[in-house]
């Protein structure tokens, strides 16, 4: 038996994960499109079936939606370009990189150049073919002074990008990033068609598994399989139907009457009842979604690392995971990587509620009797409004008043969030350690809603971030994670599970993808009838 | 007659400025909502310069005068205009929408109005009778509960427990007459055990009330039946009123119905108007409102036309 066959058997009999297998092709010197062709060879068990319609009740869309994707801004415009288009790189659902329209990538010594080769041959729904120029109009799209995108952030570290032949894209650095190739998966970043370096996005068309038929925002999107995609064992069923169902109670009554076969966002609160409906499945992912309470550490109090503290002491996490997420979920640790990724820093040790050691810190800071503003609304997460009344009693218990403002859910985003001084917020989560510190908590980012800046913690991030040796990577996280954990100014008290209602017939992976909601918003492609 | 059609002329041209007011007010209206569909639409992942480029793409940036008069001198040529935030033809985004809220409309006043007419009539026929306070007693806890609490409990028997409807009103444009039907029973039902009550009661006051006047005392002299003197005698002066009841509750079943419409995932213009707000998506709103507001305006309009046309007195005034 060769090396190559031997890989193919023990992914067959579920032996080795997926990352095992892409790990072992990569030493036996496959690429990782062959070793994808030998993976779909290798059959499993439980082969996919072909066919049927999938139809999904999903809790968000909006008449405001649209196939732009500058503006792509909600659960339902994820679901939707992950099921008609394609990106060049793809989080697989064991939160491993694979290749998706780009079939390899090589980075420079100093990962500040990045060459991506282009899968050859890949047809959009119109029949144009994908070539270098779509990739390179696609990103544009997001960058420059005129672009309004949501990924312009995302794209800030690019310095500039050209084509080389019409199969080959090089993206230049302003600094050597190891993680490149996860930041082109943003589900932002799908690549359209593009006629004089302008993408062409108005219709939908895209290489993705399955063709836009209707698109009414807000309502409903219907698609049918593309007959031509390319990628092997995926895509398997004729027609997919996505509902905007917002109303929660709707969304589930859709499901246990058997008008959907698939739900997002099961209520924590009732999710045991629905477990127990005959034909209904319940599936949860953790993932990197979880809850924050970012203070401005600008402005007093937030100012002194030990009100910080303080704060971070004062709170029950155990209760509030037990009441607002009924256990559906696990503790945070006072920084914003979880278990899934890959550097978790799981020696640190668990924060705990402890109004002693708060006292001792508030005491420390001269800052005894301590009365804080904490403006609250369930914009940020469901329930958020319940963990900071929650929150206000355990800090009462330490000594310090929380004034609790309940703000209005619309405009949270604008008028709350990163402008007062100490709020509620949510944060889907990034695949890599360095993205979602990038984006958040490096000194002077765009979305530091902290506005919190330390000296150490930006070195070790710009070094951690070109540097591609694994192991001195992971200890760099690792004291980042402390770091944050101890000085920054957020308390993190929960990481969310996402939970989906599934009917009986509908079959996945063992793995389902936990970067975001319905398998990382792949179900489409990824689920079929068994 | 001529009458009529001068007042109908003058209501009309009344209408117009009327909307015009709207138009303006609910401009004003979202103008003093904080944050703009920029802000609205890029959310957490705003930053300072891509929400300044939206701005300039969608000519947010000029001033609200500017932009309020460029809109309504549009509107006057009869262009509604394109969605600020998917670019899609407003009048091609609530064509659909709007069918389908008078679709529902229509559907639940069908079954209501016959309904509620009968069902006074019969109230009035046997007042105070076990029939009058049992139906007084059904239709008024029907319309005191909130609407949302009712179609939870026919979804709860009638989809969940019974399996005959479906929970969720999943209509579009290639489903039948038929199935359009079926599939939107629950929505019309629960709109019918909203209004019934209003009506109904409005019909059996009405008649009773006129039940104490001479002419009637007259009529049961000579030994008519209770129902001739009913239908034949008290209901044709009885109809103003009741036109008028009748004329709101259909209003209200085109421009009240966003609870419906969220419970049963039905896709009317409620919903779109409700994005739009929160989006602050300006032209849209525009356009949904000034829809209802021409609703009202045409629906009081027929009332008063109905109420003369049904009235001799006002017909042929002295």
């Amino acid at each position: 038996m060769s090396k190559k066959q031997l890989l193919g058997s023990l992914w067959a009999e579920g032996k080795i994960s997926r990352r095992d297998f892409m790990a072992g092709a990569a030493a036996i010197g496959l690429t990782a499109s062959s070793a994808t062709a030998l993976m779909a060879s290798s059959a499993k068990a439980a082969t996919p079936k072909k066919g049927g319609r999938y139809r999904m009740g999903l809790g968000h869309g909006s008449t405001t939606d649209s196939f732009d994707p500058a503006t792509y801004e909600n659960g339902f415009a994820t679901n939707l370009v992950f099921t008609h288009m394609n990106h060049l790189t793809e989080v697989n659902n064991d939160g491993s990189l694979i290749p998706e329209l780009a079939e390899s990538w090589e980075p420079s010594s100093d990962a500040r150049t990045w060459t991506f080769k282009l899968r050859k041959g890949i047809e959009f729904h119109n029949g144009k073919t994908m070539d270098a120029d779509d990739v390179l109009a696609s990103i544009n799209h997001h960058r420059g002074k005129d672009t309004k995108s949501g990924a312009k952030g995302i794209l800030d570290p690019i310095e500039a990008i050209k084509k080389d032949g019409n199969d080959t894209v090089v993206f230049s650095l302003k600094d050597g990033n190891a993680d490149f190739p996860f930041l082109v998966s943003d589900y932002h970043l799908a690549i359209f068609p593009s006629k004089d370096d302008k993408i062409i996005w108005e219709g939908g068309i895209g290489t993705g598994p399955y063709k836009v038929e209707s698109f009414e925002p807000g309502v409903r999107a219907f698609l049918t399989k593309n007959p031509n995609y390319w990628k092997e064992g995926r895509g398997h069923f004729d027609e997919v139907e996505m509902l905007s169902i917002i109303d929660g109670n709707a969304r589930q009554n859709a499901l246990t009457t058997g008008e959907v076969d698939a739900i997002d966002r099961v209520d924590t609160k009732t999710v045991r009842l629905m477990a127990r409906v005959k034909g209904v499945k319940i599936q949860e992912s953790t993932g990197t979604l979880h809850y924050t309470f970012p203070m401005d550490t600008r402005v007093a109090p937030f100012d002194n690392v030990d009100v910080r503290l303080a704060l971070k002491y004062a709170m029950n996490r155990e209760e509030i995971l037990k009441k607002v997420l009924h256990g559906h979920g696990a503790l945070g640790n006072d920084h914003p990587i979880s278990t899934s990724n890959r550097y978790h820093a799981g020696d640190l040790p668990q924060r705990g509620y402890d109004p002693d050691k708060a006292k001792h810190h508030l005491k420390k800071a001269g800052a005894e009797g301590l009365t804080v503003s904490l403006s609250a609304a369930d914009a940020a997460f469901g329930g958020a409004v319940d963990a900071a009344v929650l929150y206000k009693e355990h800090a009462a218990k330490a000594g310090i008043t929380i004034d609790l403002i309940r703000e209005p859910n619309d405009g949270y985003w604008s008028n709350v969030w990163m402008k007062k001084p100490w709020c509620v917020c949510y944060w889907g989560g990034r695949p890599t350690e360095d993205w979602m510190f990038s984006t958040a908590y490096a000194g002077g980012a765009n979305w530091n809603d902290t506005f919190w800046k330390n000296d150490r913690f930006d070195t070790l991030l710009k070094a951690a971030r070109a540097e591609l040796d694994e192991a001195k990577r992971g200890a760099m996280y690792a004291e980042m994670q402390g770091i944050v954990h101890n000085d920054g100014g957020v308390v993190i008290p929960m990481f969310a599970n996402h939970i989906h209602g599934l009917s009986d017939k509908v079959m996945h992976d063992d793995k389902v993808a936990g970067n975001w909601e319905m398998d990382g918003s792949k179900s489409a492609e990824r689920w079929w009838f068994g | 007659m001529s009458q009529i059609l001068t007042m109908v002329a003058q209501r009309l041209a009344l209408g117009l400025l009327t909307l015009i007011a709207v138009s303006l007010i609910i401009f004003l209206a979202v103008e003093l909502l904080p944050g703009d569909l920029a802000e609205a639409i890029l959310g957490q992942a705003a930053l300072p310069d891509t929400v300044a480029a939206f701005r300039r793409e969608l000519r947010l940036d000029l001033p609200p005068h500017e932009r309020y008069f460029e809109w309504l001198g549009a509107m006057l040529q009869g262009d509604m205009g394109r969605s600020l935030a998917n670019n899609r033809e407003i009048s091609e985004l609530i064509g659909v929408r709007f069918g389908n809220t008078l679709f529902l409309a229509a559907y639940a006043a069908i079954i209501a109005v016959p309904l509620a007419l009968f069902l006074g009539v019969l109230a009035a026929l046997y007042r105070n009778s076990l029939y009058d306070r049992a139906i007084n007693v059904v239709t008024l806890s029907s319309i005191s509960s909130p609407e949302f609490f009712v179609a939870y409990i026919l979804i709860a028997w009638l989809a969940n427990s019974l399996g005959w409807f479906p929970s969720i009103a999943n209509v579009n444009q290639d489903t039948d007459l038929l199935e359009r039907l079926y599939r939107a029973a629950l929505p019309a039902m629960t709109m019918t055990l909203v209004v019934v009550a209003h009506m109904m009661r409005m019909t059996r006051a009405s008649i009773i009330n006129l039940l104490a006047s001479p002419y009637i005392e007259m009529a049961n002299l000579k030994g008519l039946s209770r129902m001739r003197v009913i239908v034949h005698h008290a209901l044709p002066n009885a109809w103003a009123p009741i036109i008028n009841v009748i004329v709101l509750n259909l209003a209200f079943l085109i421009v009240g119905v966003v609870v419906v419409e969220v419970v049963f995932v039905y896709p009317g213009l409620g919903q779109l108007l409700i994005d739009s707000v929160s989006k602050r998506d300006i032209p849209v709103v525009q356009a949904s409102c000034l829809i209802f507001a021409v609703t009202y305006i045409l629906l009081n309009l027929t009332a008063d036309v109905l109420s003369i046309l049904t009235n001799p007195r006002l017909m042929h005034p002295k």
